[in-house]
């Protein structure tokens, strides 16, 4: 590098620095104009489908949920149910929302993922947020809450694993009639909040029939470690 | 001066993009398992090019990567990748890797091999196993901690029992306990996995009888939580 360096006159220095500038303005100016999005949800459970996830991109003024505060009754539906719908309306309701997506029609299964695009004008300090139900659960969900994508450059992309939450809503009984999913097909969303706490905190996992909890209806493949999903965005313009 | 002044400032950016993507690194690497009593078997820690892949979440599991998770055996890992060289260290711990015992080894990777798998099967799982697949190495010299996961291939029932046979692939059973903790006269955890992909291990069930129930791990001995092994990574 040394030598190279050496011939090089100090008009050369020059000539690199103001081009490098003009870059900068450049720049400057595409942030005005509109930016894109990947984002893919990859379903890493062994017995979890995972219900259609709700994406949002906001400013830092928007927040889906808190840990050690109470689930809004949107995000209830969410967890309860995988209803999406109360969700994404409270999102476009806030004016630090730029944008919000279901994205898929239909359950994610154990192995498989589902993406989509999405558009947005410039956003400062832009942040992602997406939930998504454990369809075989009572009221578990997973997804990133305000994760900083703003400093994806183009073609950039960003994976990160996500931990599963107890929305704090509903009781984890694991019992017949409780749970939405294919293991059970029983009620969803229950406006009643009847959870042993009413705040929302990091799942203890489920204990399944297996592992001592007669009146589960799931069994040890419903069990998950830590982590159940990946999420992963690419910035494509 | 014009015509000059345009050569050297090609020639220099071109040197500046070798040296992101083709310098040669020497590097250390320790690798530490921390489960409660979990072995892994012999790690296989290799530098290779940004498009490899030695496992992908999602995806299924190649039949070299299903030999490692479902009997230890990283044979054909380890020629899918070129065999051992001073990218690629089969085995750098000698054997076994107990729980809380650490190892450690060095590369000295070649032009382009710009980032790092390591795998090892988990005991005693069906296909349990550590790893982290196509990290990118860091180009600054510096130390950098990473945590691991263990994943699932996907490929064999998580049935937890204990044949005491030798390992094949496709065959059901855990191949050892090394510790010999592992009971007998399981009637079996768990059928096919519903994911048949690579994905996140959802750790072993256990139980507490010995000679029956439906596994012959121990619940209070052979699970774990993610992380289960932790990576430092010193560029020198």
């Amino acid at each position: 590098m040394m030598n190279l360096l050496k011939p090089m006159s100090i008009v050369c220095i020059t000539a690199f620095f103001l081009s490098a500038c003009f870059h900068n303005q450049d720049d400057d100016a595409m942030q005005e104009h509109t930016m894109m999005y990947q984002i893919s949800v990859s379903n890493l459970s062994n017995n979890q489908a995972l219900t259609p996830p709700a994406v949002v991109l906001h400013n830092e003024n928007y927040s889906a949920w808190r840990l050690g505060m109470t689930a809004s009754t949107a995000l209830e539906k969410l967890a309860e149910g995988g209803d999406t719908t109360d969700f994404i309306s409270d999102a476009n309701a806030n004016s630090a929302v730029a944008a919000s997506q279901v994205l898929s029609n239909s359950p994610i299964g154990p192995g498989s993922s589902a993406q989509a695009t999405i558009e947005i004008s410039h956003v400062h300090e832009l942040k992602l947020s997406v939930a998504t139900m454990l369809a075989n659960s009572n009221d578990a969900f997973t997804g990133v809450n305000s994760l900083d994508i703003s400093s994806l450059a183009m073609n950039e992309s960003l994976m990160i694993d996500v931990m599963v939450f107890d929305a704090g809503s509903e009781l984890n009984s694991e019992s017949a009639g409780t749970i939405p999913g294919p293991v059970d097909g029983g009620t969803g969303f229950d406006a009643s909040r009847d959870d042993i706490v009413n705040f929302i905190s990091i799942h203890p996992g489920v204990v399944s029939m297996d592992d001592g909890l007669a009146s589960s209806v799931l069994d040890e493949s419903h069990r998950w470690n830590g982590s159940v999903a990946q999420i992963k965005v690419t910035r494509l313009q | 001066m014009e015509i000059k002044c345009t050569q050297i400032l090609t020639g220099l950016s071109l040197a500046v993009l070798a040296s992101t993507s083709a310098l040669a690194a020497d590097i250390n690497l320790s690798l530490t398992n921390l489960t409660h009593g979990s072995h892994f078997t012999p790690l296989l820690v290799s530098a290779h090019d940004s498009s490899t892949h030695v496992f992908q979440t999602g995806q299924a599991a190649s039949s070299n990567l299903r030999l490692m998770a479902e009997c230890g055996d990283t044979s054909g890992i380890l020629s899918d990748l070129g065999g051992a060289d001073m990218d690629t260290i089969d085995n750098p711990a000698t054997g076994l890797l107990a729980p809380g015992a650490s190892t450690s080894t060095s590369l000295m990777t070649a032009t382009d091999n710009t980032h790092l798998s390591i795998v090892a099967m988990i005991l005693p799982t069906n296909d349990g196993f550590v790893g982290v697949d196509s990290l990118m190495i860091p180009a600054a010299v510096g130390t950098y901690t990473y945590y691991l996961k263990a994943y699932d291939a996907g490929t064999e029932a998580n049935d937890e029992t204990l044949p005491g046979s030798s390992c094949a692939v496709g065959v059901a059973g855990i191949p050892a306990a090394p510790n010999s903790d592992g009971g007998t006269g399981a009637t079996g955890a768990a059928s096919a996995d519903s994911n048949t992909m690579v994905h996140i291990h959802r750790g072993v069930l256990g139980d507490s009888n010995p000679t029956g129930g439906l596994s012959d791990l121990d619940s209070s001995i052979h699970r774990w939580q993610n992380p289960v092994a932790k990576l430092v990574i010193t560029v020198n």
